[in-house]
């Protein structure tokens, strides 16, 4: 057996496939709730109805989307540009760590303090990827290793944090910063629902990137960049800046899902703010194939399997594990996809 | 068919010999036999379907339709090595040898079981000094290969296949690699393989070379067996139309009316990479109205030359002039800044962007000049890409398919369009029309000529000596990174050409 390249796939290849992928998916959660005892139309029937089947749960469903969307569209960037950010678990934290910095130590008004905990998020975590784009650039140091190392170093330096200087006087003991004013929280797009102005700026980054990606210099560089870097430095494309620029906007970009989830959801900085937000947008960016308006629907989707797998095993005695288990086997079916789509399997 | 003994039967038969790749059928049912003795030689444009041939031959495709024997016996289809074992051996164009083993130890990788005791080292020695002997391919067997030449390397790769046995060598354009007198000495070595009773099938586009070799000639065009003739009963002129499927002229440039230099290299040197060399206190002058032929063995230093003149390499000595003025920074936005256009020698590695579309492609090197503020202006893109696309007839679905989806000689002109049409004072064309249809060839050339008539400088890098005999106002010689003093036009003999690309004049040169 072996895999021949296919020069120009059809319709049915490059739709069929990922549906199919969509449908194994399926296929398997069905066999998961059987084996844990439950019937698996019910299970199905509670999850899709717990992630969209009421105004509460769709709006559970894209408050838990809107930090993925931010993540997700961190990762399609920098893997846009073959630049490897595994580290916007990282850059998440710092950006929340400067939301929480200035909106509890300046006290600024709210229409004031709210853009500069944006500023101040996107600066921390472009600088928080910035040190390994340029060991990358400069040293050749490999930026797979670094982002992700330092996810730890940035946890076990917000515990620190939580524990001595940043922790909350008023906290009962808990590892917890003091929370920002109400006045400079987001506000919530429609008065009474839970669902703040932090899904907006996502969205309006999902359209920024692609307009960006689509229509300007910056993304037409970011593409050549990581098709053929040989290529674009021959045809005078700085490329070495075109990485630093990449690191810098996708570092932002997973700082804002810091930001909007402490200045729009919790108000203050704990050690688990972040439900490996950072990882899981690199799913969610896989999934969209780095498109980043499909960023958006993949997000949803994975937010709809967390949220609905939540709510179906307060109903059926299935564990919430299974979210996790079809999270990844969505991924290997979609990746499998991708992969039939560019090449055929021929015998011999 | 009736199965004739191997004493007397042809060595090697492939009979209705059909593959297809989707629509594509790359050989359609091709038969060739091979005789004792004879030397065969395989000729058709790229994309004929040689290679597919050669592949099916050696088990790494398996043919729809037909059969291979090797000595009368039917070869087991898709089964790589069995050619190998049945006594075929095969020269490739791209020399499988690992550079940090000896002569012997390449020759020996793979001939015995990997757990033997007995190394039988004296034997082999010997055994493969006779065959030196027999062949006149002299190389020592202790060298390592990194330090041999190409020429020596791609001796031991004739020795390998002797040492295994082979009856029947096939040889896949063993000549680019060579200079014209290393070329003799394998033809030498050829006749008296089959002198002996050895077989060559001998792969190549080279007219002159398949005259003097061969003694019959099979054509293929596209996947098609289109003839087979007697070496004797043939001349160059019908093999190309054969080849081709249609009359074929040369261009001719008119003579050469060069003004100011444009390009200066004042002593100029760069970093060694590897195994590449740099080049060592080259001083060129690039004129106006000229092309300027640079002729060499690959490897001595085209690369370097060619990157520093694109602005990949900044010299590590000397100075470099654009139309008198020393440049500053040297990078490739400089050069094109300095109005250079360049045809680089990999169109699919440094000259395209594959999965990019023909747009995206043809605005590489102007986008940024085009741009407003950071906006592409596809609009503009996309009739320039047409413009391109109409006056340099590239074959395409339209600007908007992707490149990769573009056979080699349509890249090719869309990287000349994309050249010539920013309209430069220098041009550098590093290997313009390797791999193409002798169609496109002949296009491109023409095209370089009307440019150097515009007044434009050029450069012409080939490992053709032909090609850069056909088109160079002037021609240097690059040896070892030195390049010889010019040579106008028609003061130089290919023999005498070949021996400044030995190596040979540069002391008293210099």
């Amino acid at each position: 057996m072996r895999l021949e390249p296919i020069a120009a796939p059809g319709p049915m290849r490059r739709i069929g496939l990922p549906a199919l992928a969509l449908a194994a998916t399926v296929v398997v959660a069905c066999a998961l709730s059987a084996l844990a005892g439950a019937n698996p139309a019910r299970t199905l029937g509670l999850m899709i109805t717990g992630a969209f089947g009421s105004k509460f749960a769709l709006l559970e469903t894209l408050n838990r989307a809107t930090p993925l969307i931010f993540t997700g569209l961190a990762i399609a960037v920098a893997f846009k540009a073959k630049l490897w950010n595994i580290g916007a678990e990282a850059q998440l934290y710092a950006g929340a760590l400067l939301t929480v910095l200035i909106g509890t130590q300046l006290g600024l008004p709210g229409p004031l303090a709210i853009p500069l905990m944006a500023l101040g998020a996107i600066a921390a975590g472009a600088l928080v990827l910035l040190g390994p784009a340029l060991l990358k650039t400069r040293l050749g140091v490999d930026e797979v290793v670094t982002t992700l190392l330092l996810n730890f170093v940035m946890a076990l330096f917000i515990s620190y944090l939580l524990e001595g200087p940043l922790k909350d006087p008023m906290g009962m003991g808990w590892p917890k910063s003091p929370s920002i004013p109400r006045d400079a929280r987001l506000p919530r797009i429609v008065d009474g629902l839970r669902l703040h102005w932090g899904f907006a700026l996502a969205l309006l980054c999902a359209a920024g990137v692609w307009v960006i990606q689509t229509r300007t210099t910056l993304g037409y560089e970011i593409r050549a960049t990581g098709q053929n870097p040989e290529a674009a430095r021959f045809a005078g494309i700085p490329v070495t800046r075109v990485i630093v620029k990449t690191a810098l906007l996708s570092g932002g970009l997973a700082a804002l899902a810091g930001f909007s989830e402490v200045a729009g959801l919790e108000g203050n900085l704990t050690t688990d703010l972040s439900a490996s937000f950072g990882y899981t947008g690199i799913v969610v960016a896989m999934l969209a194939l780095l498109h980043p308006l499909g960023v958006v629907v993949s997000a949803l989707f994975v937010a709809g399997i967390f949220v609905g797998a939540d709510s179906m095993s307060r109903a059926a005695e299935v564990p919430t594990y299974i979210a996790d288990i079809l999270l990844a086997t969505a991924l290997l079916f979609m990746v499998l996809a991708i992969l039939l789509t560019k090449f055929r399997v021929v015998r011999g | 068919m009736t199965p004739k003994t191997p004493a007397q039967g042809p060595v090697l038969r492939l009979s209705g010999i059909t593959k297809r790749f989707g629509n594509l059928t790359a050989n359609d049912g091709i038969s060739l036999s091979l005789a004792r003795g004879e030397v065969v030689a395989l000729l058709g444009e790229n994309g004929a379907g040689k290679t597919t041939l050669m592949n099916i031959l050696f088990g790494h495709y398996t043919a729809d339709e037909g059969t291979v024997q090797v000595m009368g016996r039917d070869l087991p289809p898709g089964q790589p090595g069995a050619a190998l074992k049945a006594g075929v051996g095969m020269v490739h164009q791209h020399f499988t040898l690992a550079g940090n083993l000896t002569v012997l130890d390449n020759v020996l990788l793979g001939t015995r079981p990997l757990l033997s005791l007995s190394s039988g080292r004296a034997e082999a020695r010997a055994r493969l000094a006779q065959l030196a002997r027999d062949f006149g391919l002299a190389v020592d067997p202790d060298a390592r290969v990194a330090t041999l030449s190409v020429g020596e390397r791609q001796r031991v790769e004739i020795l390998k296949a002797l040492y295994r046995d082979a009856r029947v060598l096939i040889l896949d354009e063993p000549t680019a690699v060579l200079t014209p007198q290393e070329a003799d000495a394998l033809f030498e070595t050829l006749r008296k393989m089959t002198a002996q009773g050895l077989s060559v099938i001998f792969i190549s586009h080279k007219l002159h070379e398949v005259m003097a070799i061969s003694s019959r000639v099979l054509v293929l065009r596209h996947g098609k067996l289109v003839g087979e003739v007697a070496t004797t009963d043939t001349d160059r002129h019908q093999l190309a139309t054969m080849m081709v499927g249609a009359e074929i002229t040369t261009p001719a440039p008119a003579k050469a009316r060069p003004g100011a230099p444009l390009l200066t290299l004042e002593q100029v040197s760069t970093a060694r990479h590897g195994e590449r060399p740099g080049l060592t206190a080259v001083d060129l002058e690039l004129c106006a109205g000229q092309i300027t032929g640079l002729a060499g063995v690959s490897g001595n230093g085209q690369g370097a030359l060619a990157d520093l003149i694109s602005g990949l390499e900044t010299p590590t000595g000397g100075r470099i002039l654009l139309a008198g003025e020393p440049v500053a920074d040297w990078t490739p936005r400089a050069a094109l800044d300095g109005r250079i256009g360049r045809i680089p020698e990999d169109r699919h590695k440094t000259g395209t962007i594959a999965d990019f579309t023909l747009t995206e492609n043809a605005v590489l090197e102007s986008y940024a000049t085009t741009a407003t503020r950071g906006w592409m202006n596809w609009r503009d893109a996309r009739t320039s890409t047409e413009t391109i696309i109409d006056k340099y007839d590239v074959r395409c679905p339209g600007p908007d398919t992707r490149i990769r989806l573009l056979s080699g000689g349509n890249m090719q002109k869309l990287i000349l369009g994309r050249v010539l049409e920013a309209a430069p004072r220098i041009i550098l064309a590093n290997q313009p029309v390797r791999g193409l249809d002798i169609g496109a060839v002949t296009y491109v050339q023409e095209q370089l000529i009307a440019a150097r008539d515009a007044g434009a400088a050029i450069l012409l890098i080939s490992e053709d000596l032909d090609e850069i005999l056909t088109l160079s106002d002037s021609i240097r010689v690059i040896s070892g990174g030195r390049l010889s003093p010019a040579f106008p036009r028609g003061s130089k003999t290919p023999a005498e050409l070949g021996q400044w690309m030995a190596g040979q004049g540069f002391n008293h040169a210099a």
